[in-house]
């Protein structure tokens, strides 16, 4: 395939879209899927067949639509009309009323002008819900490829690197490392062999943001890897997916085999001399192998253990060669930047966080679902314009935001933008994109100690701090939370998640004390309230704990 | 290869580059506690204990894997430091089954020796007391796993000496345990050439020699030097350590 094929083939996709009178979009994402989209979608085929309308009407199952908590969701594209929580029946109705006889039905429709669409700013999210993820065509007819056709064509891998570091794109897996800068050091490390390789073991509870983009867009993933892997000089990548995401990899399978069939991946891409492969590796329901020292392990076929860093996987990664690792966002990214240029991306977010932040929110909040907005924007705008705010009779309370590694952001932070620094400044992280909403009926001990849980659970056992310390410091949550605690337990607490934070191998234990650090600095009232009662000495004086000994 | 200068505790000192400053720090008898180290099998930075603090790194690093770099100035042993390493090995203490006076390792215990290297006095956390099993199906050898700290410095040896890999970890977390073959017996395994090194290298009671009884098993690590001289320098050194 040449950049003219491409072209010809873009047009003609549209062409064929504009030739149908009503694009129906059902969302085929897990969230969807999970609640009947597919009993749905099989209705409105049948109604369309029974009414002779095929030719005029598209049926397309599409990517996350976005609001997840009213599902399944149908969207009337050239009406733009979306219809909430259908069911065969309403399915029916549509197609009946609404195609036929062109008379929009009065339920079940979601108020597109409301917040929850109009706050947000759409550029890795802006083909999910809009093309169907499993034809190549419709993601060509949406400029697919057209950004890596120009930088194959028209630009040196270093113009490329340059144009990602102009843009200010920061890695989304939520470390926040320049993109740009780790391309550069990719591209000048010595190596053989260099591999790309694509996070996408999204392991924090609650988050769906990567598994929403590889079910959505699968194409505009593979389309960033092999920009990067121009870039920096890789012929291979690796995409990670965790085992539990089955329709993802489903989809991302036929996305890499389409590609390949069509010479936009594979060797001698769109004609030129750049070759690169794409793999997908599979991981075995271990949290820790989202760490990328772990995950590199992982891939290589060996148990997920992290290893200390430096040597850096920029360095020395798969098998001892260099390898990019990038987040699944962060590689979504690529392909607009490249299109619109470096400004363009610049222009949006904040002076140290460009760009959108794509988060699944979840928790206490009436709009639950997938969400991107632009960096640096408030808090609040997130939780009660877009999110609705908590459910009736409750108060907001706190977000917490980079799951078990992160922290929560109570209420009298609301103003706070949301972007890299901000949210550093807070004790949290931006992480990967879990933001899970909290409101007064939530008890801040147990969140600590949900997410103590899940550490302990997740720690791979290497060294003796994450191992041991993540038990004992889940053991004293669950004294506490049972009323059992003492002051002289609080003290325990804060020791050991200090030793565990600062200690610890890698970053599942360096952050795995966040939650506790965070809550205790916000909601500190709340653990003493559960302690029992200081009994004191008969000289008056309370018992002290012991600061000398381990 | 170039010389590199750095300042540990104050006092400067030179070193190779490529170095680790745990091997600076043996070299001029610098004291830090180790576990999973163990001169001679490749290093992993597990145990922790070894951090230091090095001026303009906000993390901890470990001194073994940890190699020094021009004018790095580094401090092995502070109130922070010290306090931590006694709060990893109390953890060590309270993970297993740690009984001293009955164990064949008893005064030739590591984990005895770092608990009096770093002056740890009373366990803090409550013992968790695991119920954990004992292999004794080997021929000659015998595995406590009561007695284990997982420093995988049998997985290593057998793996990397013996080129056996009889010896891996299996579980997560607080459950991971050492697993002879696919985790079966280890006396069933079809791998294991008796060859005992495992034995040899492992710092507490948990593999230790049929027939010994309390405080009689003492690990010989000096095999481990003759035998990586002997292949690397083709150099017979004496075995005594």
């Amino acid at each position: 395939m040449t950049v003219d094929d491409l072209q010809e083939l873009s047009e003609k996709e549209l062409q064929r879209q504009s030739g149908k009178k009503h694009r129906i979009l059902y969302c085929s994402a897990a969230g969807c899927v999970s609640c009947g989209s597919e009993k749905v979608s099989d209705a409105l085929k049948a109604k369309i067949k029974e009414h002779a309308l095929e030719k005029e009407c598209d049926v397309v199952g599409t990517g996350c639509l976005g609001l997840c908590g009213e599902g399944p969701l149908v969207k009337v594209k050239n009406d733009r009309t979306l219809y909430q929580n259908v069911d065969v029946r309403t399915a029916e109705q549509i197609v009946e009323s609404h195609i036929l006889n062109g008379v929009p039905l009065k339920d079940h429709q979601t108020d597109l002008a409301a917040p929850f669409f109009t706050s947000q700013t759409k550029i890795v999210l802006e083909n999910c819900g809009e093309i169907d993820s499993e034809r190549i065509d419709e993601y060509i007819g949406a400029r697919g490829y057209e950004a890596l056709a120009k930088a194959v064509n028209e630009m040196q891998p270093a113009q490329v690197i340059e144009e990602i570091r102009k843009s200010g794109l920061r890695g989304r897996g939520g470390a926040g490392y320049s993109t740009g800068l780790k391309w550069g050091i990719v591209s000048k490390a010595h190596g053989e062999q260099k591999y790309v390789v694509c996070n996408a073991d999204e392991g924090d509870p609650g988050a769906f943001m990567d598994r929403s983009v590889l079910e959505g867009d699968p194409h505009r993933v593979l389309e960033g890897m092999a920009i990067a892997g121009y870039a920096v000089g890789a012929t291979q990548g690796y995409v990670y997916c965790r085992a539990e995401y089955p329709l993802a990899i489903e989809r991302l399978k036929l996305a890499i085999k389409q590609a390949e069939k069509m010479g936009l991946l594979g060797n001698r891409i769109l004609e030129s001399q750049f070759n690169f492969r794409v793999d997908i590796r599979i991981g075995a329901g271990a949290f820790v192998c989202g760490e990328e020292t772990a995950l590199l392990q992982s891939i290589e076929g060996k148990r997920g253990n992290p290893k200390p860093r430096p040597p850096y996987p920029s360095e020395k990664g798969l098998w001892g060669m260099p390898t990019l690792i990038n987040n699944v966002e962060t590689f979504a990214n690529i392909a607009p930047i490249i299109r619109n240029g470096s400004d363009w991306f610049a222009g949006i977010g904040t002076e140290k966080s460009k760009g959108t932040k794509v988060f699944a929110l979840a928790g206490n909040i009436r709009n639950t679902g997938l969400i991107e907005v632009p960096m640096g924007i408030p808090l609040r705008s997130i939780i009660f314009d877009i999110g609705g705010g908590t459910p009736e009779g409750t108060e907001f309370k706190a977000a917490q935001t980079g799951g078990p590694s992160g922290g929560c952001i109570p209420s009298d932070q609301l103003e706070l933008p949301v972007d890299y620094e901000s949210l550093a400044k807070v004790g949290s992280i931006m992480g990967s994109g879990g933001m899970i909403v909290m409101d007064s009926t939530s008890k801040m001990v147990e969140v600590a100690k949900f997410f103590m849980q899940f550490c302990m659970d997740e720690s791979c056992g290497k060294c003796i701090p994450c191992r041991v310390g993540t038990r004992h410091i889940y053991g004293l949550l669950d004294k506490i939370s049972k009323k059992k605690g003492t002051q002289d337990d609080m003290v325990l607490l804060e020791e050991l998640c200090m030793m565990v934070k600062e200690t610890s191998l890698c970053g599942l234990g360096q952050s795995a004390p966040n939650p506790v650090l965070s809550t205790l600095r916000f909601f500190r009232h709340e653990y003493e309230e559960l302690l029992q009662p200081v009994e004191t000495y008969q000289d008056g004086s309370a018992p002290v704990a012991d600061f000398t000994n381990g | 290869m170039a010389v590199k200068t750095l300042t540990i505790n104050g006092d400067q000192y030179s070193a190779q580059e490529g170095e680790s400053i745990l091997a600076v720090c043996r070299q001029h008898h610098i004291p830090i506690p180790t576990l999973c180290h163990l001169e001679g099998l490749s290093t992993v930075g597990a145990c922790r204990l070894c951090v230091v603090q090095i001026e303009g790194n906000p993390r901890l690093l470990p001194a073994c894997t940890t190699k020094v770099e021009e004018g790095m100035i580094i401090q092995t042993s502070t109130p922070k430091l010290e306090k931590y390493r006694r709060m990893i090995v109390a953890l060590l203490a309270s993970e297993g089954n740690h009984v001293c006076a009955v164990c064949v390792a008893n005064n030739h215990c590591e984990l005895q020796d770092l608990a009096y290297q770093v002056g740890l006095v009373r366990v803090r956390y409550p013992y968790l007391y695991p119920d954990k099993k004992l292999d004794a199906t080997h021929r000659e050898y015998v595995m406590d796993h009561n007695r284990c700290v997982l420093c995988t410095r049998c997985v290593r040896v057998c793996d990397e000496v013996e080129g056996a890999h009889v010896w891996d970890v299996a579980g997560r977390g607080i459950n991971c345990e050492i697993v002879s073959g696919l985790g079966g017996n280890w006396g069933d395994t079809q791998t294991c050439t008796e060859c005992g090194k495992c034995v040899m290298v492992c710092p507490t009671g948990a593999l230790f020699e049929k027939g010994v009884t309390v405080s009689e098993m003492e690990k010989k690590k000096g095999f481990l030097k003759y035998i990586i001289t002997a292949r690397q320098k083709k150099e017979w050194i004496s075995q005594s350590e």
